[in-house]
């Protein structure tokens, strides 16, 4: 018990440490590595939502690029201004019930998590009884769905025009703090009896089903879960870029968030956080590779795209040698700081297993 | 909507669901055997479409010898991308090899727009396959009457080659049961490759198929069409040739029919094919003409 108090006071120093980072990181960086910042602390929620469903509850879920965007058309729609709105539907008027409101941040943010919980609701009843590649294929049917619904809704979303200047709501402190949010949430579910049944619904369905857990109930909480961090996700994207529109929202977004989960580890929040900074921050610092290189003696014509070549290749490259992922299953602990030696040791005797 | 408006649909319906059938194949094959969503089939369908059009444009070869040279290359290259990017995970859980898929196809993507240029490109088309022909009020480009004659020729080939061949025999076993396929002394990774490889031409041939009647090329090309052609498989019943013909002429009619007699939905066209997915997943998971298997514990 005593140890334990500790290891909070540990955490509670560490996550104070952190704010404190962020604040001064907020006054000395500029705006682009600010950016940056911001979208690694998107991508912890994003990647934490799909960590969930796919690697604590093991159902392959390639829809997370839908849900994200029902989150950031609704917060969206609810946090424009009436003008803003009138500018943005120039060719068709918006429909009427959304053409006076306007919401407060924080609520908007709620109800595009709630969007997209019901929309992840909706979609998982049906499809949740599939398994593996079923599932896999249904769900990305559905993300496909929803973004083409999205463009062809006028009056609702604009359509393909998409809508252009979002108030500039996202700072470090919503991005970050939604991502601290729900690394919290994500550590305290793991630990519960709810998080034990996900884990055993992964490990094999047939044995957690004999044991008395109901696959639906828990498959239901765990997709409409990480539907409502999508959609949270979503739509503090849609503030920090301040344009959306539905091609923004295509299997590539999902794709991306699938890298951070498969690279940090499927199954571990730690590998989630650490990959999706990584991921990134690698992304940005790739981008010399599109422009021209210049050695002095040599010099070499710039090839656009050739940024994400590399990175795809980088990907090849871990799963095809290191399945596991940074983090495999495990979790940062405390011990790794106060007793270094004797983590490294225990890891290298399990190295194998 | 009078008749001759009806039939001309029809037959656009028809040559579409013929190149959708030539991919679904692919896939279909592919998941029999290895129980694989090849994400990557979509992208070697724009690989096989983008070596003809470069043996035509780069090298002047004459359109027969570069459509022959890009069904080969094709072939070959599908083959390389199972050994590099499925056989080393071939014991590893399926969700490995599914992301693996899927990381083989951003990435033959990506490299398509670095080689390639993100430019729409233009298929040349010999006027043998731009001639109009009148059937009553009905005009038909003569693509569009080779596109279904040359699927239907390499489809009964494919059919004879499964069924009839000793290779054929043993494709079957594969996906009947892998391990004690190999227990009868059957080459596992030599049928493998050879799936591919067929799957890999056909897609080429789908490809080529596909620039002539759509003479737009771009590398990302093969995404869409892909997804829909796995819809096919499912639909049809995936693992059964038969059944990913059938699920391509279904898809390929239904889309063609629902712009043409409800206008209003031309923009939900792509969606077309996902809700027909979810409807058969949801009523028949094994497709129109897949066998129900059942799991022992």
């Amino acid at each position: 018990m005593k140890k334990n108090t500790k290891k909070n006071i540990m955490s509670l120093i560490a996550l104070v440490l952190f704010l404190g980072f962020l604040t001064i990181a907020d006054r000395i960086f500029d705006s682009y590595q600010m950016r940056i910042i911001n979208l690694a602390g998107i991508y912890v929620t994003l990647g934490l939502g799909l960590n969930l469903i796919n690697g604590f509850t093991g159902l392959f879920s390639l829809g997370h690029a839908g849900f994200m965007a029902v989150g950031a058309y609704t917060s969206a729609i609810l946090t424009m201004s009436p003008e803003l709105k009138q500018m943005n539907f120039f060719l068709k008027p918006i429909a009427p019930i959304f053409a006076n409101v306007e919401w407060p941040f924080f609520p908007a943010l709620l109800m595009a998590g709630l969007m997209a919980a019901i929309a992840g609701a909706l979609i998982g009843a049906p499809v949740l009884r599939l398994n593996d590649d079923y599932l896999a294929i249904a769900t990305l049917g559905f993300g496909e769905i929803i973004r083409i619904i999205f463009t062809n809704t006028q009056t609702l979303t604009n359509g393909a025009l998409g809508l252009k200047g979002l108030p500039n709501f996202t700072n470090v402190y919503w991005s970050w703090g939604t991502a601290v949010v729900m690394v919290i949430v994500m550590v305290l579910l793991i630990k519960s009896s709810y998080g034990r049944a996900f884990k055993a619904i992964r490990e094999n369905e047939i044995a957690a089903e004999a044991m008395g857990v109901s696959l639906f109930k828990h498959k239901m909480m765990s997709f409409v879960l990480g539907s409502f961090m999508a959609g949270v996700g979503g739509a503090l994207l849609g503030h920090l870029m301040g344009t959306i529109d539905p091609l923004m929202f295509r299997f590539l977004m999902t794709f991306n968030i699938v890298l951070i989960v498969v690279l940090g580890g499927i199954g571990s929040i730690t590998g989630t956080v650490i990959s999706a900074v990584v991921v990134t921050v690698m992304l940005e610092v790739l981008r010399f590779l599109d422009g021209s290189m210049d050695f002095g003696f040599i010099q070499i014509e710039g090839i656009p795209g050739m940024r994400m070549v590399v990175f795809s290749a980088l990907l090849m490259i871990v799963i095809l040698f290191y399945q596991r992922g940074l983090m495999g299953t495990n979790e940062f602990r405390w011990e790794w700081v106060t007793n270094p030696k004797e983590t490294i040791t225990t890891a290298w005797k399990n190295r194998k297993a | 909507m009078s008749i001759q408006t009806f039939m001309q649909h029809m037959v656009n319906g028809i040559s579409l669901g013929s190149l959708y059938a030539l991919l679904a194949i692919g896939y279909t094959m592919v998941y029999g055997i290895l129980r694989l969503i090849n994400f990557a089939h979509g992208d070697i369908f724009m690989i096989g479409t983008y070596i003809a059009f470069y043996s035509m444009t780069a090298f002047f070869l004459p359109w027969w010898a570069a459509f022959a040279l890009a069904l080969v290359l094709t072939a070959l290259f599908g083959i390389i991308v199972e050994r590099l990017a499925y056989r080393p995970l071939r014991n590893s859980p399926r969700i490995s090899i599914m992301i693996s898929a899927i990381g083989a196809s951003f990435l033959i993507q990506n490299l398509g727009i670095v080689l390639f240029g993100g430019r729409p490109k233009a298929f040349p088309i010999d006027p043998i396959f731009a001639k109009i022909f009148k059937f009553g009020g009905v005009s038909v480009v003569s693509i569009q009457l080779i596109i279904p004659v040359v699927t239907l020729i390499f489809l009964a080939m494919l059919v004879y080659i499964v069924n009839n061949t000793k290779t054929g025999m043993a494709m079957r076993a594969v996906s009947k049961d892998y391990e004690a396929a190999r227990l009868m002394g059957i080459d596992v990774d030599v049928i493998i490759t050879f799936t591919f490889g067929v799957g890999s031409f056909l897609a080429a041939l789908g490809g080529v198929l596909w620039g002539l009647k759509y003479p737009q090329l771009i590398p990302l090309m093969g995404m869409m069409p892909g997804l829909k052609c796995f819809i096919a498989a499912v639909v049809g019943g995936i693992g059964s040739i038969k059944g990913a013909v059938v699920g391509g002429f279904i898809l390929g009619l239904g889309e063609i029919l629902i712009v043409a007699l409800l206008p209003s939905l031309t923009g939900f066209r792509d969606a077309f094919a996902f809700v027909l997915l979810i409807v058969i997943l949801l009523v028949k998971p094994s497709g129109l003409m897949g066998k129900t298997t059942t799991e022992k514990v």
